[in-house]
């Protein structure tokens, strides 16, 4: 057996030294997620605010919904999106199939709940008042919404951080919907399932450590943002 | 009380070793496509009925398989990589390699056939009209037995794959299949995923018959001398009657959607 520590050094020393092919895919991971929060989060917080600012029918069912659809798989997501964008499907006629725009939509679908939800409790959680007497102030509905968002930011870059965690280590929609093509749609996690089943560990640990410490820094920048770590007196 | 739990636990235990050691079961490593065509299931059942040993199939790349029996995680190996097999006998993890059967690759593509390789001569004829067409050529680019081979007739062909037209998927062959119909392209694939396969896609069959694109099969112990907490002796026994001619038999009487898919090497 391959020691475990041999494969963790040969996996360091593939990401200092800039092993092109290994930081190819770790640029396409961070591009994708990137891209498919900034699509996901105007439209996540503006759905999270009005279902915890404005009283309409169906508001209780639509939350129950979201935070069901928290606990969709991601294979599920990706079977469905499939199925749509595939030839024969009713999207076929868009060839998005096995491209990065098809892990994106994959993407967007995956964190959305889970922003809306998080989301949903930080604003739930933040002042009525200040709502109103922003508006009492005179200010335009837009300007107290930003008055909101800044009085809530520290819950709704809790959910931004928590759903880029979500999107950038989910191997199942990726891989359906993105086909694992090297160079273009080769993420971090197709890339470990792919060199696992080479038998190829240290690329896969090398790609591990990435998203590992990938995790550890959003946290630490998590605590830093949340009140900078403090203990509550 | 706890006497009697005491003595309760220790028989339940005696029970579960005896119970282990005597239906410790004959691993086996082998490629997710050998799976895929149904042979094991087969041949298997009929090496149980006869000796009584039960094989416990592990199916993964053929690079993973040959690193399973390098780890000795497996008894034996069952693969169609012939450079890969005679490396891994010759670094001495693998001893008692048999070739006992070959099946053959072809080339699938778009119904339409942009590059018109129907009716070349060869398949190096079939990859240089691809390539110079330009036309979508989806690669396993995983490593596998498929995919050697395939690097293999590229460079028999004296052409390097490069180039937006050439896709190097990471994906198993029936992926591939799936992502060849949706992207319009060609790929190489055994007969037997083929044949699983020809019903759900969009691409028809177009080279076959060169000798080039045969795929033999070799069954492979794990070395003893390696490893020896493995089980040596039920690994010659699989490999005995594999290629003894009741296993070579059920090989060549062997049926996919009513085609023949593999044939025997070691039949008189």
């Amino acid at each position: 057996m391959e020691s475990l520590s041999a494969a963790s050094y040969q996996a360091l020393y593939l990401l200092f030294t800039g092993d092109s092919a290994l930081w190819t895919i770790i640029g396409i991971s961070f591009s994708v997620s990137v891209r498919a929060l900034l699509y996901a989060a105007p439209f996540g917080i503006l759905t999270a605010f009005l279902l915890a600012y404005f009283s309409f029918p169906g508001r209780r069912l639509l939350v129950s919904v979201f935070n069901t659809a928290l606990s969709i798989p991601a294979v599920v997501v990706g079977l469905t999106l499939y199925i749509l964008l595939s030839k024969a499907g009713p999207l076929g006629d868009w060839r998005l199939l096995f491209t990065q725009d098809a892990m994106i939509l994959g993407q967007i679908f995956l964190c959305f709940p889970l922003l809306v939800a998080m989301a949903h409790s930080a604003l739930q959680a933040s002042d009525r008042r200040a709502w109103e007497t922003a508006l009492t102030l005179g200010a335009s509905p837009l300007r107290a919404l930003l008055t909101i968002l800044h009085e809530t930011r520290f819950g709704l870059i809790g959910a931004l951080v928590a759903s880029f965690g979500r999107i950038i280590a989910e191997v199942g929609s990726s891989m359906m919907l993105g086909g694992n093509i090297l160079n273009y749609t080769r993420n971090i996690p197709t890339a470990i399932a792919l060199e696992t089943s080479k038998g190829s560990f240290a690329e896969g640990i090398a790609l591990g450590l990435v998203l590992l410490s990938l995790a550890l820094f959003l946290n630490i920048l998590l605590g830093q943002v949340q009140g900078k770590g403090e203990v509550i007196q | 009380m706890y006497k009697k739990l005491r003595l309760l636990i220790s028989l339940c235990l005696l029970w579960s070793l005896a119970l282990a050691a005597l239906a410790a079961p004959l691993r086996m490593a082998t490629t997710t496509s050998t799976q895929n065509s149904g042979l094991l299931d087969i041949l298997l059942p009929a090496f149980q009925k006869q000796t009584g040993i039960e094989v416990h199939v592990i199916a993964v790349g053929t690079g993973k398989a040959l690193k399973m029996g390098r780890d000795g995680d497996v008894d034996v190996v069952m693969v169609h990589a012939v450079a890969a097999e005679e490396k891994f006998v010759a670094d001495g993890f693998g001893t008692d390699r048999i070739q006992f059967m070959y099946n053959d690759f072809v080339i699938v593509g778009p119904n339409s056939d942009p590059a018109a390789i129907k009716g070349a001569q060869s398949v190096a004829e079939a990859l240089q009209k691809i390539s110079t067409s330009q036309a979508r050529f989806i690669s396993r680019g995983d490593d596998s037995g498929t995919h050697k081979k395939e690097q293999e007739l590229w460079k028999a062909a004296n052409i390097q794959p490069e180039g937006s037209w050439y896709i190097e998927a990471g994906q198993g062959m029936g992926k591939v299949l799936q992502m060849a119909s949706e992207l319009d392209g060609y790929s190489l694939t055994d007969r037997g995923t083929w044949l699983a396969y020809k019903g759900k896609v969009e691409l028809s069959l177009l080279n076959e018959g060169d000798n080039k694109l045969s795929n033999p099969y070799g069954v492979i112990a794990v070395n003893p001398a390696k490893h020896p907490e493995t089980n040596y002796a039920d690994a010659m026994k699989l490999i005995d009657w594999i290629g003894s001619p009741t296993g070579q038999e059920l090989i060549r009487d062997y049926r996919l959607h009513g085609e023949p898919l593999f044939i025997p090497l070691l039949l008189k």
